[in-house]
């Protein structure tokens, strides 16, 4: 390799002693150094530039290539298949303790249209408004020759509907997969499954997402893929709800009442086997929910089990009892002076049709249902105990039952709990609960003194939670329950074999404005069965019940809920698989006589 | 005796512009771009009717359109072939300048018919997007900044093409037209490339440009539907896709015949995007293997007249634009049959909108000034053994 010897100034110093401009010369070896590097650039260049005319070349037959081999294969049958993210459509299913089934999903298809390839929107109007009847023929028609590319017809429709949309034969008119929500047993349990409906939608499917009941309290897991489909296991016995809806029902028209409500609880587990509120809905096609202003119980969306709140009177009277003898202040038999007149903080407290008993043993304050025996009662507890011991039957919080309305239950319960707060509420009147906590308070004296929080979920065994009352307390106050159905004001609650025990309540309703009504009442029943060994609780609600018994109008819980609480126990006892405790007595009225 | 009246007439330095143009011009790859003009108008004829009767115009008016722009570019194209580089170079720099405040000024005054991105002047009789002219303007200037950086005592220009590129891309990604973006950064790098790019850099480069692509894809929903498109293996008959490779496939080798074709009436991208699968269905793949054969004669034809190029700046400029005219070729063939995600980018001289012609029309103009023959000192290669 040659190099120039590195004297860049040989030439410029003889220049400038020439007096020649050096500059010339410096720009003469630039342009030499501009060739050579020139050349190389230009050399490396060249062997760039045919990478990259290989490239074209090879990307251009490629593309040649490729659109030959498209050229020569067949054209295949179009399929349509799913673009994107698919939208995870399936749910678990909703079944009842035994494993009937009480939501489903079932498929079937929406209708859309695609105007611009529609061949004959003007028939495909027609057929589309003669197949369904609620479409309009002359709307579809604006639509189809509109300005839109895309149109929802119909967002579910039978598999008849479908094939007489397809013998339209308009390939503008397409169907999407969906899967729907069923509910095959209609009505029933509808406030507790509450209902579906779709979230996001595309054409090929669409989300099924709860919205009310346990199905959009569960939706996370019923749409949980991870769960490999394994049902949701509800307490409720499908016969037994569907008897109860029945009952309560024919119980609500002879009553003349304008709502009813009743629940069915386990008291060892907590299980509500059946819940009903009337008026009911179809879930598989939920009403509109009532607009803004209107009182939301009279939708029959409302569940008046978890989310009415009213004052339920007498029925909280056997809690005054209970805690009396759990304390050691009373027992069944200890005689309270019931006689008037007895005033509180400013108030009479008075009877029920301004009776006077005079003294009465505990057991009769209850039988007779004394509202100034509890009265007195409830001043020997004292306020703070009794505020106590309705906390712990949970009666300051919404029910913890599974459904997402019962957060909407919360109780009203006095700012200040006076001496005459605590009067009052000995008797159920200032504190409004729902009859859900109602039915926890009585499982409570039912189990023997436990605590159990009602759930809608299938439990295995027994739920006690604290105890609340002495064993002893418990008893008497059961004691005491199936006397009033024995003798007292719910005689009419006497079911053959099943020894049922219980408490009636009858409370005016209140003004929406304050004071109360006089001529508007809710009548209250809750009771429990076999008394002896107490299985379950019942509570049956009526609300503005009114019935003419004896030329009389009578509003009594006694006369209205009452005889529709026996009917139902009668009912759903032989199903629950009690066996009634008949006694071996006289067969028939006559003697069978060996002549 | 009437020189010594009149004075001699003076002589012309070199030879006159007009034989001398001919004499030096690459005539095959002119040919090409006529053919291909030629071939345009015929597919117009079969592709624009469906548009134009739901436009609500006579059913040629888009082919006289056509006509017109196409003229217009063909004498840009002749015209601006008949200029010296450094005439190109000064007008191009120039186009470039208006093309980019036109571009810079489009978020404020630009149109978007309704397409969802903001890339057109409505002029009234036409609509002209400033992206078509500003690429050709790019490569040029980008060249020019290469290659007086190449030089002793130079400015730093392969950093400032850079940042400008880095600018434009910038703004056509905000537009949002991705598809114009990649072409600059594309035409940008294969310049880079040919000025001598180091090769660790360009892997980098690569490197880059998947993450782009990622993050465009992750944070892009217009983006993201497109790439699944294409991913997914089964086309969807009820997609632009779908329609142009049935049309592929229903055209077989010698198409279904002129004017018998069905996918220009469910295509509304046929007489541009997709064009190409017009071209397949009614005249078979005879037509789209003679369109590939034109334009891969265009580029590698170029390509290799640049290869004895001396001068960086003539070479930097010709391989720019050649490679640009030649990937939007492919990405617009390549899509029709599913080589690429869908883009929507116009198949050059061949698909129709106007601004999309003329700049198509000047860069090929460009590229024909560029590749011109000219001198490369090839003697005193030869005699100083230089090369």
């Amino acid at each position: 390799m040659i190099r120039t010897p590195l004297r860049p100034l040989a030439r410029i110093l003889p220049a400038r002693d020439k007096g020649e401009n050096p500059d010339a010369i410096e720009r003469e070896n630039i342009r030499k150094r501009h060739v050579e590097m020139e050349g190389k650039a230009r050399n490396r260049a060249e062997g760039r530039l045919l990478v990259l005319g290989v490239f074209f070349f090879g990307a251009f037959t490629v593309v040649g290539a490729r659109m030959g081999h498209l050229a020569t294969t067949e054209p295949a049958e179009p399929v349509a298949t799913i673009n994107g993210a698919a939208i995870a459509a399936q749910r678990a299913d909703i079944v009842d303790r035994h494993g009937r089934i009480l939501a489903t999903n079932f498929e079937t298809h929406s209708l859309y249209a695609q105007p611009p390839q529609m061949v004959d929107a003007e028939a495909a109007a027609k057929g589309l408004a003669a197949i369904f009847p609620d479409l309009e023929e002359a709307e579809l028609l604006k639509d189809f020759t509109g300005k839109r590319k895309f149109i929802w017809v119909k967002r579910r429709i039978s598999p008849e509907q479908k094939q007489a949309v397809h013998d339209i034969g308009d390939p503008g008119l397409l169907f999407g997969p969906r899967e729907m929500r069923l509910y095959p047993n209609g009505p029933v349990a509808a406030h507790v499954l509450g209902g579906a409906g779709f979230g996001k939608e595309g054409v090929r499917s669409a989300e099924v997402i709860g919205v009310a009941g346990v199905e959009k309290k569960f939706d996370d897991y019923l749409r949980d893929p991870a769960n490999g489909n394994k049902p949701l296991e509800l307490s409720l016995d499908l016969s037994i709800q569907a008897a109860s809806e029945r009952v309560l029902l024919g119980g609500m028209k002879l009553m003349n009442a304008k709502g009813a409500t009743s629940i069915l609880l386990d008291v060892h587990t907590g299980e509500v086997i059946s819940m009903v509120s009337l008026p009911d809905f179809d879930p598989n096609d939920r009403p509109r929910p009532p607009t803004e202003g209107d009182d939301p119980s009279v939708s029959p969306l409302f569940n008046r089990a978890v989310q009415g709140v009213y004052e339920l009177g007498s029925t909280f009277k056997i809690f005054a009892a209970a805690q009396a003898v759990d304390l050691g202040l009373v027992n069944r038999d200890t005689i309270i002076d019931t006689a008037g007149p007895m005033k509180i903080g400013g108030h009479r407290i008075g009877e029920f049709q301004n009776k006077n008993y005079g003294k009465l043993s505990v057991s009769d304050i209850i039988v007779k249902s004394s509202n100034r025996g509890t009265g007195r009662l409830a001043l020997q507890i004292g306020t703070k105990r009794q505020k106590a011991f309705l906390g712990s039957l949970g009666m300051y919080d919404p029910t913890p039952v599974e459904i997402v309305e019962a957060s909407g239950g919360q109780p009203l319960v006095p700012e200040r709990w006076t001496d005459l707060s605590s009067v009052t509420i000995s008797y159920g009147h200032g504190i409004s609960t729902t009859a859900m906590h109602l039915a926890a308070g009585y499982a409570a004296i039912a189990n023997g003194g436990n605590y159990v929080s009602p759930t809608i979920l299938k439990k295995s065994g027994p739920q006690y939670g604290p105890r609340v009352m002495s064993r002893q307390a418990a008893d008497a106050a059961r004691h005491m329950l199936r006397k009033v159905v024995k003798t007292g004001t719910a005689s009419f609650g006497e079911v053959p074999g099943y020894a049922v025990g219980g408490k009636t309540g009858t409370a005016d309703k209140p003004k929406p404005r304050g004071g109360y009504y006089d001529d508007k009442v809710i009548a209250t029943f809750a009771s429990i069965f076999p008394s002896h060994d107490p299985k379950y609780v019942l509570i049956v609600t009526l609300d503005e019940p009114s019935v003419m018994a004896y030329r009389e109008e009578r509003r009594t819980a006694g006369w209205t809920a009452v005889p529709v609480a026996a009917e139902m126990i009668g009912r759903v006892a032989p199903l629950l698989g009690l066996r009634p405790d008949v006694e071996p007595g006289q067969v028939a009225g006559i003697t069978l006589v060996n002549n | 005796m009437t020189e010594m009246v009149y004075g001699a007439v003076p002589k012309r330095a070199g030879e006159p512009i007009l034989p001398k143009w001919w004499r030096t011009l690459d005539k095959w790859s002119m040919t090409c771009v006529l053919i291909l003009f030629a071939i345009g108008l015929l597919l117009g004829l079969a592709a624009s009717p469906p548009l134009a009767s739901r436009n609500g115009f006579a059913p040629f008016h888009y082919v006289e359109r056509q006509a017109i722009f196409g003229g217009a570019a063909i004498l840009a194209m002749l015209l601006t072939s008949m200029m010296s580089p450094t005439l190109v170079r000064r007008l191009a720099v120039l186009g470039f300048i208006f093309a980019f405040i036109a571009m810079a000024l489009l978020p404020f005054l630009g149109t978007d018919f309704g397409k969802g991105a903001v890339r057109w002047y409505s002029l009234g009789f036409a609509s002209v997007q400033p992206s078509e002219f500003l690429k050709p303007g790019f490569v040029v200037v980008a060249a020019w900044m290469m290659a007086a950086s190449q030089q002793i005592h130079g400015p730093p220009g392969t950093t400032w093409s850079f940042i400008l590129c880095t600018l434009i891309v910038g703004m056509l990604v905000m537009q949002p037209d991705f598809g114009q973006a990649c072409l600059v950064l594309f035409g940008w790098g294969v310049m880079y490339f040919v000025a001598g790019a180091p090769m660790v850099l360009l892997l980098g480069m690569a490197g880059l440009v998947v993450l782009g692509g990622t993050i465009a894809y992750s944070s892009s929903e217009h983006f993201a539907r497109r790439i699944d498109g294409f991913l997914n293996p089964d086309v969807d008959p009820t997609t632009q896709m779908g329609y142009a490779t049935n049309a592929i496939q229903e055209g077989g080798l010698f198409g279904v015949g002129v004017g018998e074709g069905q996918v220009k009436w469910s295509l509304p991208d046929a007489h541009t995007d997709f064009i190409i699968a017009v071209a397949a269905e009614e005249y078979g793949l005879i037509l789209v293997l003679i369109v590939i054969l034109l334009y891969t004669s265009i580029v590698v034809r170029s390509l290799l007249r640049l290869m004895r190029e001396r001068d960086p700046f003539i070479r930097l400029a010709g391989t720019g634009l050649a490679c640009m005219f030649g990937v939007q070729a492919m990405i617009n063939m390549g899509v029709a049959v599913r080589l690429l995600p869908a883009k929507g980018m116009t198949l050059p001289f061949v698909s129709y909108g106007g601004s999309s012609l003329i700049a198509g029309g000047i860069a090929v103009g460009m590229l024909l000034a560029f590749t011109r023959t000219r001198p490369q000192g090839e003697i005193a290669d030869l005699l100083g053994g230089r090369g």
